[in-house]
């Protein structure tokens, strides 16, 4: 199974780097989308599988899921939900004042305000 | 161009309530099974936002005159105010306290005050998700 | 168990969500920021005395033993930055009364700085690898906000390279997080330490340890992680630049400071030597900046690499001496940088450009601004007895104590490199002929500008000259750093 979860991870994480390094704003944000993803399921992963129970007290349960990755990672999923919805947002203004969703194009922007 | 919209128009006016309730279960669902504020924030704001669809913005912001950031505030403080309120008796912070009761109705019910706290995180989500959308949404 | 910890976190937090009411009425925006951070800024100070008096306090949310809870843990490092940090909020806040404007005054300026200060002292204070991710997001979110606020061409494109960069970062560091979690199976700073030693730290801990440098490097911008700070930082304008370069890369640096003091102590021979090599190059490629540019920001951002490589440098030594250096410079760097952005902050207010050539013959119309930007400048150098000195003087002793005779002349030589790039504006801009200008702001205006920055040089050389007085908290500080075992046995056996 780690062996699945290890391909998966690296596929995520390709994935985000081919997209990330994109010249479009949208795919760099999916990009990174994708790579947030890569790393909560390296944090599931790494807390290591199996256990059958859910992490709950109760008598004669001895084998129990890790709760503490499942914790780590709902807070990661806030933050990046978080993170992203704001990356959209300036997205969509930035493309709204400077007319383009292209990373090279705005380095033009900053130069003509000097 | 003059859309029909009556079909979705009639059908998000009661699949509304069907979500918004859904959100509520799940939000009391937290307590001892999968659910919880941020889960059920989420699917309010979904709610609202098939509104937002079928309708539009201003038609929306008349049928629920909410300042979302302000409730984004609220449900900030709701969260601190819970977390701090241990603080007052001496206990740690974010210390939760919990019990029993008989309420008239319900049964045998457990309070905790974490609910409070859901509570919360509740209106934060359903605040930010709704500022969020409404700030791509405006200017069209 | 001492709830008194979260205040100085607490309150910010608090006053960042009332003043989210309210964003018409400015006199309750201003005075509610004043207000809170001047509360929290107490509460800090007596935070610091009392663990001066009475050793490193710590809380344990939720009453949850340790190392079960997120502990949150206030030694003489954290609440020495801690106040630091909440004074000179305050006067960054004062600043920016009259030279944010109003149109981002009523949007949510002022929650933005709360959550920002809530964020670094949280960094500061918190005892558990994971809620400082938390911390660090919090303030990274409040930074966006900051750094966009406005919303000019320049702002939007800076931006999106902070915010990528910055989300790349944070998503390495939740990578580190859980390769730690793997091999060490938790999350409490002081139980790390303990189960790294008990290992005594293979080489996949090492790795890891290049991960984390990799990751605070990032936020901290060390070399070769630092090609983003000055095109993002340059699109904020001075009041937030100020606070920037005063607090957010040192958050980093604190970040790289405690895991290198606490965790990865056991193969100092690669991992030391590696941030000190690296630190010299910091140090070098930020001279190489300040020196190339004819723009004021500029000029002073590459000086924050500048300072984030000798900090580096003194905590690459591992030792005593070192570390107190280290701290001593850490705090020196924040109250200065403070200064010297608000001081070209309001250069910039009088004379409508950034670039040196435009400048010219300020010291006939505002010769005390000239005077104190030679003061600020001499302290950034380290010329004694202003408030660089005492901090670099023990860096290079730890330096010297730890055999790395080369590379401490090194740094000390550097600091002519940095008097040069900082005396440089003060040439450019104060002597010579007046030249024509285009004010942003009346005299009038930059005079209600200069009370606040003058108060922080002051602050300034008071430490210089005080030093005497802060060498008690400062032995604290190097002794807890060089010790590990003090920190780990205030949160696992105290109380």
């Amino acid at each position: 199974m780690e062996i699945i979860m290890a391909f998966v991870i690296g596929f995520l994480f390709m994935a985000a780097v081919y997209l990330m390094l994109s010249r479009s704003l949208l795919r760099i944000i999916i990009g990174t989308g994708l790579l947030s993803h890569g790393a909560h399921l390296l944090i599931l992963t790494m807390g290591g599988l199996g256990g059958s129970a859910p992490p709950v007290l109760a008598d004669g349960v001895e084998d129990f899921a890790d709760p503490l990755p499942q914790a780590l990672i709902l807070t990661a999923i806030v933050i990046s939900f978080g993170v992203t919805a704001f990356f959209l947002v300036l997205a969509y203004r930035s493309y709204q004042e400077l007319n383009t969703d292209d990373i090279s194009e705005m380095k033009g922007g900053d130069e003509e305000d000097e | 161009m003059k859309t029909n919209d009556v079909i979705i128009q009639f059908t998000a006016k009661i699949v509304f309530f069907i979500i918004f309730f859904f959100a509520i279960h799940i939000f009391l669902a937290g307590h001892y099974t999968p659910g919880g504020g941020f889960v059920g924030g989420l699917l309010a704001s979904s709610a609202i936002v098939l509104l937002v669809l079928a309708f539009d913005i201003n038609t929306v912001r008349t049928i629920i005159p909410v300042t979302y950031t302000t409730l984004t505030a609220c449900g900030l403080i709701i969260a601190l105010a819970t977390a701090s309120f241990p603080m007052l008796l001496g206990d740690p912070f974010f210390t939760h306290y919990f019990d029993y009761f008989t309420l008239p109705l319900i049964g045998k019910t457990s309070l905790h005050t974490a609910m409070l706290f859901d509570t919360g995180v509740f209106l934060v989500v359903v605040g930010v998700t709704m500022t969020i959308i409404q700030t791509i949404g405006e200017d069209e | 168990m001492n709830n008194f910890v979260l205040l100085p976190i607490i309150i910010p937090f608090f006053f960042g969500m009332v003043l989210m009411f309210g964003q018409k009425s400015l006199r309750f925006q201003r005075g509610g920021a004043m207000f809170g951070l001047i509360l929290a800024f107490i509460s800090a100070v007596s935070l610091l005395f009392t663990v001066k008096n009475e050793g490193v306090q710590k809380i344990t949310f939720g009453g949850w033993p340790e190392p079960f809870g997120i502990t949150m843990v206030s030694d003489m490092v954290s609440a020495l930055l801690v106040t630091t940090t909440l004074l000179l909020a305050i006067f960054i806040v004062w600043y920016s009364f009259s030279s944010i404007g109003t149109a981002r005054e009523h949007f949510y300026y002022y929650p933005a700085i709360m959550m920002i200060i809530t964020g670094v002292n949280g960094a500061f204070t918190t005892g558990d690898i994971f809620n400082m991710f938390v911390f660090f997001e919090v303030l990274l979110m409040a930074s966006y906000v900051l750094i966009v606020l406005g919303g000019t061409r320049a702002q939007l494109a800076g931006s999106i390279k902070y915010i990528l960069i910055n989300v790349i970062s944070s998503a390495l560091f939740v990578i580190a997080i859980a390769y730690l979690y793997a091999i060490i199976g938790t999350l409490n700073m002081a139980d790390i330490s303990v189960k790294i030693a008990e290992i005594n730290q293979p080489a996949i801990i090492t790795v890891i340890a290049v991960l984390f440098l990799m990751v605070f490097g990032l936020k901290a911008a060390i070399f070769p992680l630092y090609f983003w700070l000055p095109t993002s930082y340059a699109a904020a304008p001075p009041p937030v630049l100020a606070l920037f370069g005063a607090l957010l890369t040192k958050v980093g640096v604190y970040a790289i400071m405690r895991t290198y003091t606490l965790f990865f102590i056991h193969d100092t021979a690669y991992t030391h030597e590696l941030l000190l090599w690296l630190s010299v190059f910091t140090i070098l490629a930020g001279c190489i900046g300040a020196l190339a540019y004819f723009d004021v920001k500029q000029i002073i951002i590459y000086n924050i690499v500048i300072a984030v490589g000798v900090i580096l440098f003194g905590v690459a030594q591992m030792n005593e001496t070192g570390l107190q250096g280290a701290m001593f410079y850490l705090i020196h760097d924040m109250i200065i940088k403070a200064a010297l952005f608000m001081l070209v902050g309001i250069i910039v207010y009088k004379t409508g450009t950034t670039n040196l050539r435009k400048m010219g013959g300020l010291m006939k119309s505002s010769p005390t601004l000239g005077w104190f930007y030679l003061i600020a400048a001499f302290g950034l150098a380290g010329i004694p007895p202003l408030s660089g000195f005492v901090g670099k003087l023990l860096i290079a002793k730890g330096g010297f104590e730890a055999g790395n005779t080369w590379s401490s002349l090194f740094v000390l030589a550097t600091s002519l490199l940095v008097l040069l790039s900082v005396i440089r504006i003060f040439i450019y801009a104060f002597w010579g002929e007046e030249k024509p200008v285009q004010p942003i702001l009346t005299n009038a205006e930059t005079t209600k500008l200069f009370i606040p920055t003058a108060i922080v040089i002051i602050i300034s050389i008071a430490y210089g000259v005080g030093a005497e007085y802060l060498t008690p908290f400062m032995s604290d500080a190097g002794r807890l750093l060089a010790d590990p075992s003090i920190y780990v046995d205030a949160v696992l056996k105290g109380e």
